[in-house]
């Protein structure tokens, strides 16, 4: 049977279980979406190609599967960086497809020509130069494979346009047999049973949980593990929703903008147990003074993760949902009597630190954005697909909204991108239709892909966008007032546009509330109704509020600037 | 931490842009790279890189880790945990003066290099021996003005079968 580039693609892609591309068209993929509508695989069509990267991320979190972009090449595929370099840090199954000009014009800088795999290079898992169609099928194979496998990553294929139309006899591709390519999943055991012991024999334990945990599906695990052995838990912002929020275990989120708790419990913990982390500044500060009192157990899937930025005692490579199980098994043997009690003065201390700074905030005269977050999760029962922008917004998101699953917190965490959320929320909106989708964002980021309002509504998705509006971007400008004595410069957004008219631009709803007495009705407003379409949620919100505890970068994260 | 000399020897798949790869990793993340070379193996499709850096030992650990993240990285040794062989060839070319020649002759002699090119001033020497032997070479030369040097970079194998 002969089949063209573009018919083995399809197959391959139809092979992988894709029933969504996140894209947009042009020259070099023209014969790609030509095959692509005689299919059942739906497209959707964005209006930047970064969105179609964070609608793929989006998806991907959402749906727990590998997420596909397709976009033409030169400007199309640079337009895919930001999105890329994001699901790299975050560690995202994804599988983006540039095209490419024609191999024999490769080199020659022809129009629309970028090296994109050079490009893509240091912020790809791997990437490919496509460079005959006979190698199409196994190259797409192995690109799903490695996306989802291991510790999960982008890979890019770059498809030059010839490889596309050519037709050759098409052969199934073989079984992968990548022998410089075998992610460790099953842990040592050996590792393991010294962790027990040190379970065991911890009187100050704590268990730090990242978004390893969610990725490898693994938060039942972690939750037995952590009941059952009695250990308190905080999680990295990626971990966020790993171990319920509502549990009496639960610590908080740790780090820069994390509890008093939680980051004072590392701190004096003697036991740490690490899982699915890999210690970002944000999260350690000033690493010789972190968990200092600590021996630090770390179990990752990535070796280059473990000590990397922190020494660690007992280091365990596997996947984290194996490595729990396991664990779980032995703990099942061992003898845990008593080790409540045992736990008694630990618990205690944590309760004395939990008294004496909790998150708060006061509601005054003007809307305070906790409070908008707050009224949120009231009114989802916290049940809500939260996404995120980046600054102030974001973190009111992590501090106010409470996480009982996984997958409902979707977040730019290791670049912090700005503009991820809404098209974030996109995705995941495409991925779980029944589901409700807010977007908690900020005025400054929400412009930056604004644009993918068109595609909400197009796709007649009832995407909840929050902005907690105050005029800055409010992360910075609360740096400037800590660190530089109130200098903000260039940090003031007073030339945003009225939201609720743009929305309204757009076909979309736009609501707005200036006084705190709005904000209920607002949200109630915006959440239950508009089923077919996107709906902007404008909350006017205190201008200089900060955003707090902070622990200054580089400082040890026991000295928390606090309320 | 001391800072060390490591010879790194990285089997690669031979495909496009894995050296690329490799140099991008040791730029973007600050590593040092002394030398590298490549060439493929006995086996087809695998080539070996001898690479060689300083590093204290936790950075090496990490360097070797990051190497074998590389879809196209099959394996990484570190020679310098074991006893090993290494060769280096140089080609130097030296101002030969007719009252340097039988000097320069004498000291190729010695050092068993062979010259490979004669011109009317000069001597192109080709030298092969592990550091110590090139270095001590070249201060002999330097007096008589060494024009030109090329060097291979550092290739490496384990004394005993790996
Ligand atoms: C693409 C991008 N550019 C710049 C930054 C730096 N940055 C981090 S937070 C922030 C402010 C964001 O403002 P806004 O969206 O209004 O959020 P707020 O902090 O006010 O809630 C900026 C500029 C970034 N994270 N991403
Ligand atoms: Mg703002």
């Amino acid at each position: 049977m002969k089949l063209s580039g573009a018919q083995i693609l399809m197959k391959a892609l139809k092979d992988e279980g894709v029933d969504t591309i996140f894209g947009y068209p042009g020259g070099a993929v023209i014969d790609i979406y030509d095959e692509l509508v005689k299919t059942d695989i739906r497209h959707v069509l964005v209006r930047h190609e970064q969105g179609a990267v964070h609608a793929a991320d989006g998806y991907a979190r959402a749906a727990g599967k590998v997420g596909v972009c397709l976009v033409t090449s030169g400007p199309g595929a640079t337009n895919t960086v930001t999105g890329i370099a994001s699901a790299y840090m975050d560690s995202i199954p994804m599988v983006v497809i540039t095209g490419q000009v024609p191999r024999g014009l490769i080199g020659n800088d022809a129009f629309q020509e970028v090296d994109i795999v050079g490009i893509t290079r240091p912020c790809t898992k791997h990437n490919y130069l496509v460079e005959s169609t006979e190698s199409l099928a196994r190259i797409i194979k192995e690109a799903f494979y490695i996306a989802r496998s291991g510790r999960p990553g982008p890979v890019l294929v770059d498809i030059p346009k010839d490889v596309v139309n050519m037709r050759i006899h098409y052969k199934e591709p073989a079984k992968i047999n990548m022998r410089s390519y075998n992610p460790t999943i099953n842990p040592n055991k050996r590792q393991l049973q010294k962790v027990v012991s040190l379970v065991e024999k911890a009187r100050r334990p704590v268990i730090f949980a990242g978004g390893g945990i969610i990725l490898s599906k693994a938060s039942e695990e972690l939750t037995r593990f952590a009941r059952h052995a009695q250990i308190p838990v905080t999680t990295s912002l990626m971990g966020l929703g790993a171990f319920p929020g509502s549990d009496p275990l639960w610590l908080g989120m740790i780090g820069m903008h994390g509890t008093y708790r939680a980051n004072m419990s590392t701190s004096e913990c003697d036991l740490l147990i690490a899982i699915g982390v890999r210690f970002d500044d944000r999260v350690t500060g000033k690493t010789d003074a972190f968990a200092a009192q600590a021996e630090i157990v770390h179990i990752d899937i990535d070796p280059t993760s473990i000590r990397k930025n922190i020494p660690v005692t007992v280091p365990v490579v596997g996947d984290c949902r194996a490595a729990l199980t396991t664990l779980n098994e032995m703990l099942g043997e061992a003898d845990l009597n008593g080790i409540a009690d045992k736990r008694q003065k630990w618990f205690a201390r944590i309760e004395e630190w939990k008294a004496l700074s909790r998150l708060a905030y006061q509601q005054g005269e003007v809307i305070k954005p906790q409070y908008v977050v707050e009224k949120l999760y009231e009114l989802t029962k916290g049940d809500a697909i939260i996404t995120t922008e980046v600054g102030q917004n974001q973190m009111w998101a992590a501090q106010f909204y409470h996480f009982n699953q996984p997958n409902h917190f979707i977040t730019s965490g290791g670049l912090g991108v700005m503009g991820f959320g809404l098209p974030a929320a996109i995705g995941a909106q495409i991925a779980q239709p029944d589901r409700l989708v807010v977007d908690i964002a900020g005025d400054g980021s929400i412009q930056m892909n604004i644009q993918e309002m068109a595609t909400a509504v197009q796709c007649c998705l009832p995407v909840k966008v929050v902005i907690l509006n105050n005029g800055y971007l409010g992360m910075v400008r609360q740096w400037q007032e800590l660190f530089y004595d109130k200098r903000y410069a260039c940090t003031c957004m007073d030339h945003a546009p009225d939201f609720v008219k743009l929305a309204e631009a757009y076909g979309a709803v736009g609501l707005r509330a200036t006084t705190p007495d709005e904000v209920e009705a607002v949200l109630k407003r915006g959440l239950s109704n508009y089923k077919d379409r996107p709906v902007i949620m404008d909350f006017v919100v205190d201008k200089e509020e900060s955003v707090y505890p902070m622990v200054p970068a580089g400082a040890p994260i026991t000295e928390m600037l606090l309320v | 931490m001391t800072e060390e000399k490591h010879v790194l020897s990285i089997l690669v798949d031979n495909k496009p842009g894995v050296l690329s790869r490799i140099a991008g990793l040791f730029s973007g993340r600050g590593y040092n790279i002394e030398s590298l070379c490549v060439a493929e193996t006995m086996e087809e499709g695998v080539s070996r890189i001898t690479l060689v850096t300083q590093a204290n030992l936790p950075l090496v650990e990490q360097i070797k880790k990051q190497l074998n993240k590389l879809i196209n990285v099959i394996k990484v040794f570190d020679m310098t945990e074991a006893q090993y062989v290494q060769r280096e060839l140089a080609l130097i070319k030296v101002t030969a003066k007719p009252e340097n020649r039988a000097e320069i002759l004498r000291i190729v002699d010695i050092f068993r290099c062979k010259v490979v090119d004669v011109g009317m001033d000069h001597y192109t020497i080709e030298v092969t021996g592990d550091e110590g032997k090139l270095t001590a070479i070249r201060g002999l030369l330097k007096p008589m003005g060494i024009k030109e040097i090329a060097r291979t970079g550092m290739i490496a194998l384990f004394r005993d079968a790996k």
